[in-house]
């Protein structure tokens, strides 16, 4: 078992769905952070089986709107002075900006570079739609989702 | 700065203003006719258009204003691969407000983000048209004297008709309506306007095949071309194209108030018979699209205050 040291103040993102620590990682750009993160791949899990973790040391105030989008299973842990503050999962983000890209080959985003824009439009289904052409956002495992 | 892209961007209360207006103008067009002097409404099309882009060009012409534009792509700087993002900087110095068409669904949105001046979507491929939206919202309170309260039969290609999906969208925020869907299995309204639209809106809807069967309900009748080139094969398409042909035999049964709209152009699915009933409103309602044109103008240039509300930009 490998053992990663429990942090003092920061952040812990538990329960990813195991395979998508990466992508959180890159999606959160913790790539241009300068504190200690750790990306725990394949830990055991009771109710999972696997899951990924991300661990955060030293910061608070990251934005984790995209979170919601990628992982619904994921949960949020704010730890200060080595005390769990507070747990939770991330809401979905009613906007992604650059997140996701529009397949529609009629959109103007197919043409022109602009903003990615999706806004939810179906918060119980996860369902998002293009703001430029409404078409609905479909995830594709065989291909990158990102932009 | 207020823009119109969607059918829905303004409110209920902002379009039955909007609407109150075009009737102001119809009723005294004089009123009106010096309202836009100095100012300058561009027409960005680029895609071909007759009745959209001649009706903004007459809009603005009767409110005193002058226009500028191109009537195709391959007659502006997109020829040479300029943005839309770009024209809409560069037009925002020489035009009052902007109508855009393309092909591209969302250009107008793209141009909106970036215009210095109010912008119009005047259709975006096959997505919105909701100048069409307002237009068809006009004739149906100059025929009722009410939108609410209304049981709608739409009729045809409800499937790919960008207009019918914007005219749904806005009349499901109206009171007591009632939709009626007529038209093959392969041409049926999408799922997820039933679904995130209809349903939610609590308004009762049915769907039916058969025009005969439903038509003596109806307020208003609303054709639509059934479009040879969305069938799979010929022979669907030859076996229900006069299943929606509208004739003087299919309104026998039809109430004498009924109103029927079209977008136009048609081709052959409403009868030239039908022109010289007076139910028939398809040319009034092309008319109207003058009238409501007008009436957004004055809005958007902030000439007619009373309409929109100052949202942030």
């Amino acid at each position: 078992m490998l053992n990663i040291d429990s942090i003092e103040n920061g952040i812990v993102i538990d329960h990813i769905t195991a395979g998508l620590g990466m992508r959180v990682y890159e999606l959160l750009e913790l790539d241009k952070l300068d504190t200690c993160v750790a990306i725990i791949k394949n830990a055991r899990s009771e109710k999972y089986g696997k899951k990924d973790i991300i661990k955060i040391e030293g910061v608070q105030n990251i934005n984790l709107d995209v979170l919601g989008f990628i992982d619904t299973n994921a949960t949020v842990c704010t730890i200060r002075e080595g005390k769990l503050v507070s747990k939770g999962r991330p809401p979905l983000p009613k906007v992604l900006t650059n997140i996701i890209s529009c397949k529609n080959p009629r959109c103007i985003t197919s043409v022109e570079k602009v903003d990615q824009i999706f806004y939810l439009c179906d918060e119980k289904a996860h369902r998002y739609r293009c703001k430029y052409c409404e078409q609905e956002y479909k995830k594709d495992p065989a291909e990158g989702e990102t932009v | 700065m207020r823009h119109l892209i969607d059918p829905l961007d303004f409110s209920l209360e902002e379009t039955d203003r909007l609407l109150a207006l075009a009737t102001d103008i119809i009723r005294e067009p004089g009123r009106f006719a010096h309202l836009c002097d100095g100012r300058i409404l561009a027409t960005l099309f680029y895609e071909p258009s007759t009745r959209t882009r001649l009706s903004f060009e007459s809009a603005m012409m009767r409110l005193g204003g002058k226009v500028l534009g191109f009537a195709g792509a391959d007659m502006s700087s997109a020829a040479k691969g300029e943005s839309v993002a770009d024209t809409a900087r560069m037009v925002s110095g020489y035009a009052d407000i902007i109508a855009m068409r393309h092909f591209k669904e969302g250009a107008p949105y793209v141009a909106s983000r970036y215009a210095g001046v109010p912008v119009i979507n005047a259709g975006d491929g096959g997505h919105q048209h909701p100048t069409q939206t307002l237009t068809d919202l006009l004739t149906i309170l100059r025929c009722r004297g009410k939108i609410g309260g209304t049981t709608i039969g739409l009729c045809g290609d409800l499937k790919f008709g960008r207009t019918v999906h914007s005219l749904i969208k806005a009349l499901a925020r109206y009171e007591d309506m009632r939709f009626v869907f007529i038209s093959p299995d392969e041409l049926k309204v999408p799922g997820y306007i039933v679904k995130e639209v209809v349903r939610p809106s609590g308004h009762p809807y049915e769907s039916t095949r058969a025009m005969e069967d439903v038509m003596p309900q109806l307020d208003i009748l609303y054709m639509t071309r059934v479009q040879r080139e969305r069938f799979f094969n010929e022979e669907d398409y030859v076996r229900l194209k006069d299943s929606y042909v509208l004739t003087a035999d299919k309104l026998r049964t039809a109430k004498p108030d009924l109103a029927i709209l079209h977008p136009l152009p048609r081709v052959n699915e409403i009868s030239p018979e039908v022109d010289d009933d007076p139910r028939a409103k398809y040319f009034e309602q092309a008319r109207n699209g003058v009238f409501v044109r007008m009436a957004l103008i004055l809005a958007l240039l902030g000439l007619a205050p009373e309409v929109l509300q100052e949202r942030g930009a």
